[in-house]
C-alpha cells in the first residue's frame, strides 16, 4: 500500500460513506420522530439504484405497480379510520400522496417522454417520484396503527416491512445485480491526486440535502413541530402539534433521502434486490455511534464506517463484511456501558 | 390415572405425531420433521425472547455452529455423528455463553443490533474461513444411524425430531412454573428482581446459553439428516424465519413455539402447491406473504396464534399454594430495641449538586419510623443509598453493626432488607401468588437445571406455601389467582409489602406507600402497618403525606434540601418550628 493507493481508498470511502451518512439522519429523524427503527432505509436505496438503472436502459421499472398497490391499501387504512373518527379531512392528504405518483409514474415511462435516450436528469426525477413515496405509506399502512406499541415490537414490525420489500425487489428486479452508467464520468486533477466527479457530485448533493434539513429543522414551523415531537411526543401533542403527521413527515424525508442516496450508489456499486439491507445496516453504526440522538455524530460515524471499509476491502475483501460487524460489537458494548439512562424496558 | 384437562391438547398432539407415519403421507410426515426441528429453536426464543424479552435475530448462527462443529469434527476426526452431538452443544454453549456475555450487557435496541451484527459475522465466518467449504459448504456428512436402522428415513426423523422436541417441551414448561422460572419471567425488570436478591445478568445468561444449546441441537439434527452443511440456512434470513415463526405463533408460552412452525411450514406448502403461476415468477412471495403476515399479527394481536387457540382450549389452571408445607428457613429476628439501621454521616453528591449531606439517624428494631420532608428534600436519594441502588459519596449504612453501603442491592437484601417501590413494580400480567413468591428469591436454592428437571417441586410448594401465607397476612389471599394488574393501585401496594414481607425481611423499607391512595386505602394501609410493628416488623418509612406518618409512627426524621432538620417522636416534630417553617413556609420575612 502506498499513498496513492490511501488516497484512493479514502475517496471510495469517503464516496459511500456520504451515503451512509445520509441514510444515518434518516435513520434518526425516523427514530426519534416515530420510535421505529428504520429498517428499510437500505432498501429504499437499493430500490432507488435498480429503478434508475432499469430507466436507464429504457425498460419501465414495474416498482409502480407496488407504489400504486401500497397508495390504494393506505387509502382503505385511512378510509377505515376516517369513519371511525367521522372526519374526513386527512383523506385528502392520503389521496394526493397514494395517487399522485403511481399515475404521474405511469404516465412518464408509457409516453416515451423517458426513452433510453432521455436526460438523466429526467430518469433521476422519476425515480425520486416512484420511490421516495413508498416510505410515507409504509407509515400509513404499517407503523402508524402500531403508534403506542412497544420499541421492540416496532422494530420487529420494521424487519417483517424489510422482508416484503426484498420479497417485491426480487419481483421487480430479478436476482441480476445492476449498476447505472455514472452522471458525469472521468476524474478531476487537483495536483496531488485526481477525485472522481462522482463523489464531487455526491457531496454537492449531500451537503445541499443536509444543508436544506437543517434550513427546515431551524427556520420552519414544520421543523420545529417535528423537533418538539422528537423530544417529547406527549409534551407536543399537549401543545397542539398533530404527531402522526409529524410522523408522515419524518417518513417522507427518510424516503425522499433513501431515494437520493440510491441514485448516488447506483454508479459506485453494483446493486442487487437484497443490498439494501447491508447499506443499512452499515448506516446503522453510524447511528449507533451517535446513540441514536445525535445528527453531526450520526454523520461522523458514518463516514468513517465508509472510509473503514474501504480498507478492510482492501486488506481482507473476502472477510469485508464480518470485519465490518464485528466493529459494530465493541461500539455497541461502549454505547451501553455509557448510557445509563435505560433501566430495563417494559412492554 | 386421571389426566388433567389443561395436559389433553400436548397428549393429543403427542399421539397424532405417533400415529402419522402410519396414516399420512410421506410428504407431510417430512414436512413434520422440519416443523419439529424449527420448533426446538423457536422453543429456545420463547425463553430468550418471550420470556426475558431479548430479541435475537442471530439465532440461526448457533444452529449453523452445530452443524458445523459436528460436520467437521466427523470430517476431520472420524467420529460417529452420535459422538459429535456433546461436541456441538459444546460449541454452541460456549459461543452462547461468550456472545451472550457480550450480549446481554447491550440495552434496548442496542442489544437487537448486536444480536444482528454477531448473527452476520458469523455467517460470513462460515462462508470465507479456510477448510469450511466456502459458500458451497460441506458434502459427505454422514448420515444417523442407530441399531441398524437409517434415521434418515422422514418418519424416523420425524419421530427422534419429536421426541426430543416433546423433553425440551416439557422441560420448559415446568421451568416457567419454577422458583427460577418465575425469576426469568420477572427479568424485564431487572432492578425489581436485584432488590429480591436474583443475580439478573447471570440468569439471564443462562436462558441465553439455554437457547444456544437448543439451536445447536437442531444444528446437530439438521447436519445429520441432509448430509450437507452450507452457510446460507444459518444467515440473517434464516434468524428473522425463526424469530418470524415464534412470533406468528406466540412467544408467551411454550406452543406457541410449535404452533408457529407448523403454521408458517403449512402456509408455505399450501402456497407453493396452490399458487404455482407464483413458482416461476421467481419471486420471493414467502417473505412478501409471511412480512405482512407479521405485521398485521403485531397491528391486531401482539400475542401472536397461541392466545387465540388456548381461548378454545381447556386452561392451564393457575398455581396455587399447597395446604401445607414445611416453612421455608427464617432469619433470626434482631433483639428488640437494638439499633438495626444506623446512618452516619452520609451524603451524595451527583456533580456539583449535594443531594443530601451529612444526615444520621437510626432505626431501632420493631420500631416504624419515618422519613420525611418536602419536594426535593433527598429522601428518595436517601432510599437509594440505604438499599445499594446508588453509592454514597460519604458516611456509612450499618446494618446490625454491618456496613452495607458499598453492596449491591442484592447482597443488601440476602442481609435483610426488603423494600417496596415509589412506582408499583410488579409483573402485571403473573398472578398474585407468583408475584409474592418472587420475594421468597432468597430462601430458596433450586436453579434452572432443577427447576427444568422437576427436582424442585418440594422448594416450590415451600415458596408458594409462603407467598400465599403473606398474601393472607396482608389481605389479599382471595385474590391469589389473579393477575396483578387487575389489582387496584392501593391493593398493588399492599401486594408489594406481601412481596417484601416474604423475604422474612429484618427491616422493611416502604417507598411513598401512600402516595396515590385515595383516603380509605391509606386507613388500611396504616392499619395494615401497625398490625405489622404488632407482630415485631421493624419499618422505615419514606413518605410526602404527613397526616399518614403522624398517626402511625414512633419516630419521624425530617429532611429539607439534603439535611435533616428535626427528628423525635411525632409530637415533638409537629411541634418544632423549622419542620412548620419547611411545610408551610415562612410567617413572616
Amino acid at each position: 500500500m502506498n499513498a496513492t493507493i490511501a488516497t484512493l481508498l479514502v475517496q471510495d470511502g469517503l464516496t459511500s460513506g456520504l451515503i451512509y451518512a445520509l441514510l444515518a439522519v434518516s435513520i434518526v429523524l425516523v427514530f426519534l420522530v416515530t420510535r421505529v427503527l428504520w429498517v428499510p432505509a437500505g432498501d429504499m436505496v437499493a430500490f432507488a439504484a435498480l429503478t434508475m438503472s432499469l430507466l436507464r436502459q429504457g425498460i419501465a421499472p414495474n416498482t409502480v405497480w407496488l407504489l400504486a398497490g401500497l397508495g390504494l391499501l393506505a387509502v382503505l387504512v385511512q378510509a377505515w379510520r376516517c369513519q371511525r373518527s367521522r372526519e374526513w379531512q386527512p383523506m385528502r392528504g392520503v389521496l394526493l400522496l397514494a395517487l399522485i405518483p403511481p399515475v404521474l409514474g405511469y404516465a412518464i415511462t408509457r409516453s416515451g417522454l423517458a426513452g433510453a435516450d432521455a436526460p438523466v436528469i429526467v430518469h433521476a426525477l422519476i425515480t425520486l417520484l416512484l420511490v421516495a413515496p413508498l416510505a410515507p405509506l409504509l407509515y400509513l399502512t404499517a407503523f402508524r396503527p402500531l403508534a403506542e406499541a412497544s420499541v421492540l415490537v416496532k422494530l420487529i414490525a420494521a424487519v417483517a416491512a424489510h422482508y416484503m420489500l426484498v420479497g417485491f425487489g426480487l419481483f421487480f428486479f430479478g436476482a441480476e445485480g445492476l449498476r447505472t452508467p455514472p452522471f458525469i464520468s472521468g476524474r478531476l486533477d487537483v495536483g496531488i491526486t485526481t477525485l472522481s466527479w462522482h463523489l464531487l457530485l455526491s457531496l454537492a448533493v449531500s451537503i445541499a440535502m443536509i444543508a436544506a434539513l437543517w434550513v427546515f429543522f431551524e427556520r420552519t414551523l414544520w421543523g420545529k413541530a417535528l423537533r418538539a415531537t422528537a423530544i417529547n411526543r406527549f409534551g407536543a401533542r399537549l401543545v397542539g402539534i398533530r404527531t402522526e403527521r409529524a410522523g408522515l413527515l419524518a417518513f417522507s424525508i427518510a424516503g425522499l433521502i433513501g431515494a437520493l442516496s440510491g441514485l448516488m450508489i447506483g454508479p459506485i456499486a453494483t446493486i442487487y434486490y437484497d443490498s439494501g439491507f447491508l447499506i443499512g445496516l452499515k448506516a446503522f453504526i453510524g447511528v449507533v455511534c451517535a446513540a441514536m440522538a445525535s445528527f453531526p455524530v450520526a454523520v461522523l460515524g458514518a463516514l468513517a464506517v465508509g472510509v473503514f471499509e474501504a480498507f478492510a476491502s482492501f486488506f481482507a475483501s473476502a472477510l469485508k463484511e464480518a470485519i465490518v460487524f464485528v466493529l459494530l460489537v465493541p461500539i455497541l458494548l461502549w454505547r451501553s456501558l455509557t448510557d445509563h439512562s435505560l433501566h430495563g424496558e417494559d412492554d | 390415572m386421571a389426566v388433567p384437562a389443561h395436559r389433553i391438547p400436548a397428549l393429543v398432539v403427542a399421539l397424532l405425531i405417533v400415529l402419522a407415519p402410519w396414516m399420512l403421507p410421506v410428504w407431510i410426515v417430512t414436512l413434520l420433521g422440519y416443523v419439529g426441528l424449527y420448533s426446538i429453536v423457536c422453543l429456545g426464543l420463547v425463553l430468550l425472547t418471550g420470556m426475558v424479552g431479548i430479541t435475537s435475530f442471530g439465532q440461526a448462527a448457533f444452529v449453523g455452529l452445530g452443524a458445523y462443529v459436528s460436520a467437521l469434527s466427523i470430517i476431520h476426526l472420524g467420529l460417529s455423528p452420535w459422538l459429535t452431538l456433546p461436541l456441538s452443544l459444546a460449541a454452541s454453549g460456549l459461543a452462547g455463553a461468550l456472545i451472550g456475555w457480550l450480549t446481554i450487557r447491550l440495552s434496548g435496541h442496542y442489544l437487537v443490533l448486536g444480536t444482528m451484527a454477531w448473527g452476520l459475522g458469523l455467517f460470513y465466518l462460515f462462508g470465507n474461513l479456510q477448510g469450511l467449504g466456502g459458500f458451497n459448504g460441506l458434502s459427505g456428512v454422514p448420515r444417523l444411524e442407530a441399531a441398524g436402522l437409517s434415521l434418515v428415513e422422514p418418519a424416523r426423523f420425524m419421530l427422534l425430531v419429536w421426541a426430543l422436541l416433546a423433553i425440551l417441551f416439557a422441560g420448559t414448561t415446568t421451568l416457567i412454573d419454577s422458583r427460577a422460572g418465575r425469576a426469568i419471567r420477572a427479568l424485564r425488570d431487572p432492578v425489581m428482581v436485584e432488590s429480591f436478591g436474583v443475580q439478573s445478568a447471570s440468569l439471564k445468561l443462562k436462558v441465553f446459553v439455554a437457547a444456544a444449546l437448543f439451536a445447536g441441537l437442531a444444528g446437530w439434527l439438521h447436519a445429520h439428516y441432509l448430509g450437507h452443511v452450507s452457510p446460507s440456512p444459518f444467515g440473517i434470513n434464516a434468524s428473522v424465519d425463526y424469530l418470524f415463526m415464534a412470533v406468528i405463533g406466540g412467544t408467551g408460552s411454550p406452543a406457541g413455539a410449535v404452533l408457529g412452525p407448523a403454521v408458517v411450514e403449512s402456509l408455505r406448502t399450501l402456497l407453493r402447491d396452490a399458487v404455482p403461476a407464483l413458482q416461476g415468477v421467481g419471486g420471493n412471495y414467502e417473505a412478501i406473504v409471511f412480512g405482512a403476515l407479521v405485521i398485521l399479527l403485531l397491528q391486531r394481536a401482539s400475542g401472536g396464534l397461541a392466545p387465540y387457540l388456548s381461548r378454545w382450549l381447556p386452561q392451564r389452571p393457575p398455581p396455587r399454594a399447597p395446604a401445607v408445607a414445611p416453612p421455608l428457613p427464617t432469619r433470626k429476628p434482631p433483639s428488640a430495641g437494638s439499633a438495626l439501621l444506623e446512618v452516619r454521616g452520609l451524603g451524595k453528591r451527583f456533580g456539583g449538586l449535594v443531594a443530601l449531606q451529612g444526615v444520621d439517624f437510626n432505626v431501632p428494631a420493631g420500631q416504624i419510623v419515618a422519613l420525611i420532608g418536602p419536594n426535593g428534600a433527598g429522601k428518595s436519594t436517601l432510599f437509594n443509598l440505604v438499599t445499594g441502588v446508588l453509592p454514597p459519596s460519604e458516611g456509612e449504612v450499618r446494618l446490625q453493626g454491618q456496613r452495607i453501603d458499598t453492596l449491591p442491592p442484592r447482597a443488601i437484601a440476602a442481609r435483610g432488607v426488603a423494600r417496596t417501590f415509589q412506582h408499583v413494580r410488579l409483573r402485571a400480567n403473573m398472578t398474585c401468588l407468583e408475584n409474592v413468591a418472587i420475594g421468597t428469591w432468597l430462601r430458596g436454592r433450586a436453579g434452572v437445571m432443577a427447576g427444568a428437571l422437576a427436582l424442585s417441586r418440594e422448594e416450590d410448594a415451600q415458596c408458594l406455601f409462603e407467598a400465599q401465607r403473606q398474601l393472607d397476612r396482608v389481605g389479599l389471599g382471595a385474590l391469589a389467582s389473579a393477575p396483578a394488574g387487575s389489582l387496584a393501585l392501593g391493593q398493588q401496594r399492599v401486594l408489594e409489602i406481601a412481596r417484601a414481607l416474604a423475604a422474612d425481611p429484618s427491616l422493611l423499607m416502604l417507598d411513598e406507600p401512600a402516595a396515590g391512595l385515595r383516603l380509605q386505602e391509606k386507613q388500611a394501609l396504616a392499619t395494615l402497618l401497625r398490625e405489622l410493628k404488632s407482630q415485631g416488623v421493624t419499618v422505615l418509612v419514606v413518605e410526602h403525606d404527613m397526616d399518614f406518618v403522624m398517626n402511625l409512627v414512633d419516630r419521624v426524621v425530617v429532611l429539607q434540601f439534603g439535611t435533616k432538620i428535626a427528628e423525635g417522636t411525632p409530637d415533638v416534630v409537629r411541634r418544632d418550628p423549622r419542620v412548620i417553617e419547611a411545610y408551610l413556609g415562612g410567617l413572616d420575612d
